[in-house]
């Protein structure tokens, strides 16, 4: 078993930078997102397609994201 | 390998596939998403799961001696065994398992540049077989406190200003706009970081493919904020991994003798009453 199509890209949610990092293994797509800067990840999905997992992922994402609180220093 | 003061920490993910079986030599990972082995991994390597093999699970703590030593006899691992150690995140908690090891006077561990990252982009053979070494004998030495910095150290640092005292985190984190990473759990009471410290966050050690600079771009990043090995430095993030990445770029890629990981980092310090906490932006050391 190999790590197929492997691919990574950025984008913006909630106004945070992830990076989106999706492969195949086997017949199954695998996503996880994470936020660039820090690198902590935030979702690990799975999908019959790139677009099903990178979808999930972006939704865990968008959840977590939404939580943090950004302070006027 | 890119002219690092110790190349012998240090192998690359062609090594790793050529040497994954040697009978000397154990393939580990550990991964922040303790999920990420069990998808497949380095055949042959076992998985170490930082939050409950690699610390005390009832206070906070490195891993005791005898749980430690109990760690490495059921992986197969003695004394004289080539540990290389990967791990997602370009190898956060894959460097805080390689600073638990050095404390407890293992000889002989590596990283595997580039980490499971690499590995995956570059279409490498993985697996989900979950190996069952046979045990070993293992005793450990120390712990080596040379090699971490606790609360009481940081403080007199912090008051005699003469070490170098890097923090890792990302900028937002440093000046205080958040109090963790986007999207994880907030465990500190106040933002900011500690005065005086040096915002060099861990990722600008490492290129796009998660390996770690050449040694020239890395004394320049670190050197252009006043870290240059002429006294000793302290690292710290929110909970000691992402500074071990760190730590080990310092002593180890670059050669510098005294440098601590302070593994209480923003989580502990950002919840002291009446520590002291620098908040926004600072100077470059330049200016």
């Amino acid at each position: 078993m190999k790590a197929e199509e492997y691919q990574e890209r950025k984008v913006e949610v909630l106004g945070w930078p992830v990076n989106l990092t999706s492969y195949r293994l086997g017949e199954v797509f695998h996503c996880k997102a994470d936020n660039v800067s820090p690198g902590a990840a935030l979702a690990r999905t799975t999908g019959a397609t790139r677009e099903e997992a990178e979808k999930k992922a972006l939704e865990r994402a968008e959840q977590l994201l939404g939580r943090t609180h950004v302070r006027v220093v | 390998m890119a002219n690092y003061s110790h190349p012998e920490t240090l192998v690359s993910t062609d090594w790793v596939a050529q040497h994954a079986s040697d009978p000397k030599t154990r393939i580990v990972e550990v991964d922040v998403d303790t999920k990420a082995y069990d998808e497949g991994h380095v055949p042959g390597a076992l998985g170490w799961a930082w939050n409950s093999q690699l610390c005390d699970t009832v206070r906070r703590d490195i891993l005791p001696k005898a749980q430690f030593e109990e760690l490495m006899a059921s992986s197969g691992i003695s004394n004289d065994t080539a540990v290389v150690i990967y791990g997602d995140n370009n190898n956060w908690f894959a460097a805080w398992a390689l600073w638990q090891m050095k404390m407890y006077g293992h000889k002989d561990v590596r990283l595997m540049n580039g980490g499971r990252k690499k590995w995956l982009a570059e279409g490498r053979e993985l697996s989900k077989d979950v190996p069952k070494p046979s045990r070993a004998n293992y005793k450990a030495t120390g712990p080596d406190n040379t090699l971490r910095a606790f609360l009481p150290e940081v403080q007199a640092a912090l008051s005699a200003r003469n070490q170098g005292m890097v923090d890792v985190r990302s900028p937002q984190e440093f000046t205080g706009e958040i109090l963790a990473p986007p999207g994880l759990p907030e465990t500190c009471q106040r933002g900011g970081h500690i005065p005086g410290a040096r915002n060099i966050p861990w990722g600008k050690a490492c290129n796009d493919d998660g390996t770690f600079k050449s040694a020239d771009e890395l004394r320049s990043l670190y050197g252009a904020e006043g870290i240059d090995g002429s006294k000793p430095v302290i690292a710290y993030c929110r909970i000691g991994e992402r500074s071990s990445h760190t730590w080990f770029v310092l002593k180890y890629l670059l050669g510098y003798d005294n440098v601590t990981n302070y593994d209480g980092s923003w989580t502990e310090w950002g919840n002291l009453v009446g520590a002291p906490v620098e908040k926004g932006a600072v100077a470059s050391a330049k200016a």
